[in-house]
């Protein structure tokens, strides 16, 4: 039997990414994802790896932008204000078509907010952060060996659709710690990237990367190819968890840390007769439209549990096509709601009955 | 099945955190569901100190402790402002060397043991918390010498090897007393 070791969140992230084959990190340091850059100041020398605490976030992602267009796997990791500092970086490497894996380990915001966790950045992440029309695909692990799972899936993911993958966790995620089975992540190679600026030999053409198009004519066309592969995203890579759905008329969306908390106070409501289930977004970008849509045939309330003024449940809503009673649940700014908090929302759908 | 969920709480430097990570190992060993959650930031630097640790047969949900089936307070200051979030019929250790006034429920079971006195007597230095968690061991009916050791052996990394000894001579202090 494997031998089994708790792991922080933070760290799960990072020898995940090690597994993944990554040997670039390129960091700033920012409470609550510290312990990522940690990992790889300590791990990435020993394995010929590369760990830089870069002078800035920006700089941070401009060395990812750079090492990517080499062809190596690499990432950044940060929190809330770190990554829209570096989002001027993200638009770029959509713009450029480049693979990377960015971590955002949430905190309260706007601005430099607080230190504690928050869901506040699902906009910034699932509408792209940066300018231009680009999206980048978002997991939202729920549990350490999730960090570490989808950590793996994203590097994958990234250099199949050649985009950026992000892993929006927030500072519980990263600071708990829960048994972690690392012998069981399925590894694939990096693939081939003949677009890579490897050097040429002499033996072909220069590639060229580069996210600068004067010409409109040519902008629109590459804007237009790059949306025809973010479709097959939209048609490949959705994720998500039903809990207890088969029955439910109530239905909790929620993600991360959310989905933990919503996890009992379903349980204790269920023990009180309450048929309600739950649907967990684990790609929130492609968010899983249509589990809600169907969903929404049968149940009469959803409610949107969320460490936010309430940004998901738009999705929801998208999702569902408005057919439904909404309802959030929500603290913010480094609060986490209760179990009690939900259940209360949970019982008072109940009553409600149908629509 | 039975889920505990413990309240580790103290000042930063009593090794809330460590004795917390020794419980969740513990529990790993011995096969069942655990979680540790720490309060992070500037709490940790001097203030109070605390983690959530839950331990059951069931998948934890919620990481978070927040009405505790036992409390660890091994400071006034955490006894202040966790004693009321206990669940009824719940479980208070004490360490009163450092808390002088009584726990005000009596809904609750409560154990006091003088956990820092004992550490400055018996030699085993600032090693209060493993003094402690001998005592929860002990009221709780958990002790288990096997896992205890190889739990000791997953906190201590194997640099700090030398400290193995003295971690067990605190917690078998604490189951004594």
């Amino acid at each position: 039997m494997a031998d089994k070791v708790l792991m922080k969140g933070n760290e799960a992230i990072a020898e995940a990414a090690i597994i993944a084959g990554c040997r670039h990190y390129f960091g700033y340091p920012i409470t609550p994802q510290t312990e990522v850059a940690a990992y790889m100041a300590k791990k990435m020398p020993k394995i010929g790896g590369t760990f830089l605490q870069a002078e800035s976030e920006i700089a941070a992602i401009n060395m990812v932008y750079g090492v990517s267009s080499a062809g190596k796997r690499v990432m950044t990791s940060s929190s809330s204000p770190g990554i829209s500092l570096k989002s001027e970086g993200l638009s770029y490497l959509a713009g450029a078509d480049l693979p990377a894996f960015v971590v955002n380990v949430q905190r309260g915001g706007p601005g430099l907010g607080g230190i504690q966790p928050s869901q506040s950045d699902y906009f910034q992440a699932t509408r792209g952060g940066g300018h231009g029309d680009y999206h980048m695909i978002v997991y939202a692990p729920a549990s350490v060996q999730e960090m570490a799972a989808l950590t793996v899936k994203a590097f994958d993911t990234a250099d199949k659709y050649r985009m950026t993958s992000m892993i929006l966790a927030d500072g519980t995620m990263g600071q708990m710690m829960e048994p972690v089975d690392l012998e069981s992540l399925k590894v694939n190679p990096a693939p081939e990237k003949p677009w890579a600026t490897t050097g040429t030999d002499k033996k072909r053409e220069h590639n060229i990367i580069n996210s600068l198009y004067l010409k409109p004519e040519q902008l629109e066309q590459v804007n237009f190819e790059r949306y025809e592969r973010y479709k097959e995203v939209e048609k490949n890579e959705v994720m998500f968890e039903e809990y207890l759905m088969d029955d439910a008329e109530i239905c909790v969306a929620a993600f991360g840390i959310a989905a933990r908390v919503s996890k009992n106070a379903i349980n204790a409501a269920r023990a009180k007769g309450i048929k309600v289930g739950m649907i967990r977004p684990i790609t929130l970008w492609p968010f899983p439209k249509d589990v809600f849509k169907k969903a929404a045939e049968k149940v009469h309330t959803f409610i949107s549990v969320e460490l936010s003024m309430g940004q998901m449940i738009e999705d929801v809503k998208l999702a569902t096509e408005c057919k439904a009673n909404y309802k959030l649940c929500n603290r913010v700014g480094g609060m986490i709601p209760l179990p009690e908090q939900v259940l209360a929302d949970i019982e008072e759908a109940a009553k409600g009955g149908n629509k | 099945m039975k889920t505990t969920q413990y309240l580790f709480a103290g000042f930063g430097g009593q090794g809330i955190l460590f004795a917390g990570k020794f419980a969740a190992y513990k529990g790993l060993i011995e096969d069942k569901q655990v979680s540790w959650l720490p309060s992070y930031g500037p709490e940790m630097r001097g203030g109070t100190a605390s983690c959530s640790v839950i331990i059951g047969d069931e998948p934890v949900g919620s990481p978070i402790v927040s009405s505790p089936d036992v409390l660890i307070a091994m400071n006034l200051p955490s006894l202040d402002r966790y004693e009321d979030s206990v669940v009824p019929g719940g479980v208070i250790f004490a360490d009163s060397s450092l808390i002088e006034r009584k726990v005000k429920r009596d809904d609750v079971k409560v154990f006091y043991i003088p956990a820092t006195k004992l550490a400055d007597e018996n030699g085993v230095g600032k090693l209060a918390n493993m003094i402690i968690v001998g005592k929860i061991l002990k009221e709780m009916n958990e002790y288990n010498e096997d896992s205890v050791m190889a739990a000791l052996k997953k906190v201590i990394s194997a640099k700090h090897a030398d400290m193995l000894d003295i971690n067990l001579k605190a917690i078998k202090i604490g189951f004594e007393n």
